[in-house]
């Protein structure tokens, strides 16, 4: 859907932005674009809508350029930027009927009805801007996106100010767009919303996309579990019979710590409380914690550095 | 062409007038009245007719064409200038839109308006000052075009100004001392010869030379020479925004 090659970005103060990017969109996939402040996210999005100029590469959506072909290709997407910038006297309707023109498209009152029904905006259309809620002008912003019926959907930060309520019924809307076909590039800093609702994760650090992956993948490839034993009395040392295992103390010694891989077969653990047993080593409780995203995308980030 | 486009850009404008009636059509309309109560009734019946044409007559052209030279420029400078403020521009940039799109959609609509307010204080002018007009085609004429060339010229200082003082500096100090010294009060011929010859290098001058001839068939200069120098001027603004676009000066970060 999108085809990113060779791309850089250097703004007019010298900075190199975006650093060699390639990256492929599949069309109605929801792509996560991870990394921290500065990373490169918002300007990425920028030269795929035209808001900025690449320096070098090349950038097609649906097969054609995005230069040459901008009339084709910018129907085909919808922005939402990262900064909340608002016509603050114009009311929620005309505003967004304004974005359904600018995009080329026929008026249709029906479908801007339905698209502020859907984000929950239909009592706040006559409503001027400036008398909204910043969550409100978020999703006025997400009815502009979606006004000329985009294919493509671009989020930019979603989800900053945005309260748990209207978060889960973003995601929700995102989730259903996407079963509509239309491909979902959104950004974030939070890992655990990468994680809760996209299909791909791509990882960007100064102005380098330092992975892609499928997120099922990426959580098996680099998720390894753990299993915690509160232990009854501490151990000084890991027994003898056991340290062919992945084990570790902590606490003082009064937790025991085994690390897994949860892609093999065979994980062990049967073996290890069997192994247990037998040196009479006894438990209060057992649990097991399974890395998040969090934890490798911390990790991919130092690793880099 | 994406005529929807163009189509929203001019409502949106138009919307923008709506809600500031009172600072785009109001306040000009009256402080120009002003105009025609103190020198055209007031003082006006003290000073002598210029070329058969009473003054408070005389001035209502120029102080026509002062108030559309601001408004064009500053409704078509304001219009542009303040997405960018706000950053309202990132839509703009990413719409498939072209750069004459654009600018049809903007200067389309500060001209429009400009012409409006023009009619406006035309027809307040009538209440205040016996009024004919000979020409009337040449006067709508004269008003459209240079709706449409100051709306431009607007236009360009709306793209190049990164702060709101040079928005106004270009009316406030060029445009108004031009009209002033255009021939608003005064016909040419009235100066020493020296600021006579000075005149000569004030485009504005020819603008209310041609259209005061409209009215009262009286000029300074001929048709003509009017007619030129307003379409070298919109040529000339024409090809600074054809130079504008092509270098992608200041629209695109
Ligand atoms: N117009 C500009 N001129 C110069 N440098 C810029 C410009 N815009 C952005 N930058 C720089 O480019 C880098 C990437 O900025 P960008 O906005 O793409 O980051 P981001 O990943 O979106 O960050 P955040 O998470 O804070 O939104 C930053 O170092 C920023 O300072
Ligand atoms: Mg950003």
């Amino acid at each position: 859907m999108i085809q990113i090659t060779d791309v850089n970005k250097i703004y007019a103060s010298g900075f190199q932005a975006l650093n060699n990017i390639n990256l492929a969109i599949k069309p109605a996939e929801i792509f996560a674009l991870l990394g921290p402040n500065g990373a490169g996210k918002t300007t990425l999005i920028s030269a795929i809508c035209g808001i900025v100029d690449a320096t070098s590469g090349q950038i097609t959506v649906d097969g054609k350029d995005i230069v040459s072909d901008y009339r084709h290709t910018r129907r085909l997407i919808g922005l939402v930027p990262q900064e909340l910038t608002t016509d603050a006297f114009e009311t929620v309707w005309t505003t967004v009927s304004f974005s359904r023109g600018l995009f080329g498209k026929k008026p249709d009152p029906a479908f801007i009805e339905k698209t502020l029904k859907s984000l929950s905006l239909w009592n706040k259309k006559d409503s001027r801007l400036i008398e909204l809620s910043g969550g409100m002008k978020r999703r006025v912003m997400i009815a502009k996106a979606l006004s000329h019926e985009p294919t493509i959907l671009f989020l930019d930060e979603p989800t900053a100010g945005v309260d748990v309520e209207l978060r889960k019924d973003m995601w929700q809307l995102v989730r259903q767009l996407r079963d509509d076909g239309v491909t979902i590039i959104l950004t974030t800093h939070y890992i655990e919303e990468a994680e809760e609702i996209a299909d791909r994760i791509g990882v960007i650090k100064n102005g380098q996309l330092i992975l892609v992956e499928d997120k099922i993948m990426l959580m098996n490839q680099l998720g390894t579990k753990q299993l915690i034993l509160d232990l009854k009395e501490p151990l000084t040392e890991i027994p003898a019979n056991m340290t062919d295992f992945n084990l570790q103390l902590k606490n003082n010694g009064l937790q025991l710590i085994y690390s897994y891989d949860t892609t093999e077969e065979h994980t062990g653990i049967s073996v290890l409380l069997q192994h247990l047993s037998v040196a009479g080593i006894a438990f209060k409780d057992i649990k097991t914690d399974q890395s998040s995203l969090e934890d490798i995308f911390v990790s991919l980030v130092k690793e880099t550095t | 062409m994406n005529r929807y486009a163009v189509a929203a850009i001019y409502k949106f404008e138009m919307a923008r007038t709506k809600r500031t009636i009172f600072q785009s059509i109001i306040s000009p309309v009256i402080s120009t009245s002003l105009y025609f109560v103190v020198f055209g009734s007031a003082i006006g019946s003290r000073i002598t007719e210029i070329g058969g044409v009473s003054y408070g007559a005389f001035i209502v052209p120029g102080l026509i064409m002062l108030s559309l030279l601001t408004q064009s420029i500053s409704n078509a400078s304001f219009g542009i200038y303040f997405p960018k403020f706000t950053g309202t521009i990132y839509e703009l940039l990413s719409a498939p839109v072209s750069s004459f799109e654009v600018l049809l959609g903007y200067v389309g609509a500060a001209a429009t308006k400009s012409t409006l307010l023009a009619l406006i204080i035309l027809a307040t002018a009538h209440f205040f000052v016996p009024l004919e007009i000979a020409h009337p085609f040449w006067m709508l004429f004269f008003l459209v075009m240079t709706a449409i060339t100051f709306s431009l010229f607007g236009f360009i200082i709306g793209i190049w100004a990164d702060n709101f003082e040079k928005l106004q500096v270009i009316p406030l100090i060029i445009i108004t001392p031009l009209v002033f010294l255009g021939g608003t009060f005064y016909s040419v011929s009235m100066l020493p010869p020296f600021w006579q010859t000075v005149t000569q290098f004030n485009p504005v001058f020819y603008l209310i030379s041609g259209f005061r001839w409209s009215f009262y068939e009286v000029a300074d200069v001929s048709l003509i020479t009017s007619l030129c120098v307003m379409g070298g001027f919109l040529a000339l603004c024409l090809l600074a925004v054809t130079w504008i676009f092509k270098s992608g000066y200041q629209i695109r970060r």
